[in-house]
């Protein structure tokens, strides 16, 4: 068969493991107790609902807990799930809603519908455009081309730089950050797990790529100045 | 999907449907494009915006850098990911779905 482009569509359909190529051969085989069937959803998923469970509570174990209630959920939930949207947008729902319940207990609150002051900040520090003159909202200060990006965007240390940029950033762009740009998952799931307008989503997005872009820059000017 | 891909994925700049417009109507300034950048690589811009967008890329080495640099961000954020599942962690998993399963068998 040849791979087809499927352009723009927002969620390919993986090939799992065992064969399962969609949704619906996937949930059939889950009601029918298919035991291959939901180790490979499992493997397919738990990584990225550990990922997004931490991001509510405060340590590693309470977010593994929230993630076996979510697939517990899953297994209570699949025999009256409609498929009104892609199994992983279903999943990644409990598990929101599970994550903020465990958050509520542990005193921790999650708004996403409030934007804070700090949505407003601009993207970029105005010291380097101009303020006056002809000029005014021009480069003063212009960006440079990173030297060699694929590579020294995907080292190791720049990894590093990465993480500490993202755990540096509030709570709801953290989240945002992580499902778009970690996770790889679509705008239109990331809307309809986290319940905000995609207008929303993309001011969350700006502000935390922005961050991450800022945190490069710096790091590899540094690295540049240094003989 | 590998990294590759991902950034064919980024370079792509969809074409868009609705949009916040930028106040004016005029030319982008290089402090109002930045603004953009996310809008633009997410296709949110409206045609008009989207067609001033290119038009200042056009002519700024300063904003070509700018969005490149957007673009290589959201590649190393991409590679962050890839953590491996814990094997005891799959393994509590496993054991509550037998455990589901018999429950529901009886």
């Amino acid at each position: 068969m040849v791979p087809v482009d499927r352009g723009s569509s927002p969620e390919p359909a993986r090939p799992a493991e065992g064969g399962w190529t969609d949704d619906a051969g996937l949930i059939e085989a889950l009601r029918k107790g298919d035991e291959a069937a939901y180790r490979a959803l499992v493997d397919l998923h738990t990584a990225t609902l550990l990922r997004l469970a931490s991001m509510y509570v405060s340590n590693h174990e309470l977010a593994a807990d929230v993630v076996q209630e979510t697939w517990i959920g899953v297994l209570q939930g699949i025999d009256r799930f409609e498929e009104r949207s892609s199994l992983k947008t279903w999943i990644c729902r409990i598990l929101v809603n599970k994550a903020k319940t465990a958050a509520q207990r542990e005193g921790r609150a999650i708004t996403f519908s409030e934007l804070g002051d700090d949505e407003l900040a601009p993207a970029v520090d105005p010291e380097r455009f101009h303020a006056l003159g002809p000029d005014r909202g021009q480069w003063s200060l212009a960006p440079q081309e990173w030297d060699r990006p694929e590579e020294r965007l995907l080292s190791r240390e720049t990894r590093a730089v990465v993480e500490r940029a993202i755990a540096d950033l509030p709570t709801n762009q953290r989240i945002t950050i992580t499902m778009r740009d970690i996770e790889d998952l679509s705008s239109a799931h990331t809307c309809s797990v986290l319940g905000i307008s995609e207008g929303n989503q993309r001011v969350l997005l700006h502000r935390a790529r922005t961050h991450v872009r800022a945190a490069l820059e710096a790091y590899f000017s540094d690295v540049t100045d240094t003989p | 999907m590998t990294w590759k891909d991902r950034l064919g994925r980024i370079a792509r700049g969809r074409r868009g449907r609705a949009a916040p417009a930028v106040p004016g109507g005029g030319e982008l300034t290089c402090q109002e494009l930045v603004e953009l950048v996310t809008d633009y690589l997410e296709g949110a811009l409206s045609s008009g915006d989207q067609h001033r967008f290119e038009a200042h890329l056009e002519g700024c080495d300063g904003c070509e850098a700018y969005l490149e640099q957007m673009r290589g961000t959201i590649l190393a954020v991409g590679g962050v990911a890839g953590a491996d599942l814990d094997p005891a962690m799959r393994e509590r998993l496993m054991d509550s779905f037998r455990d589901w399963r018999s429950r529901r068998d009886v």
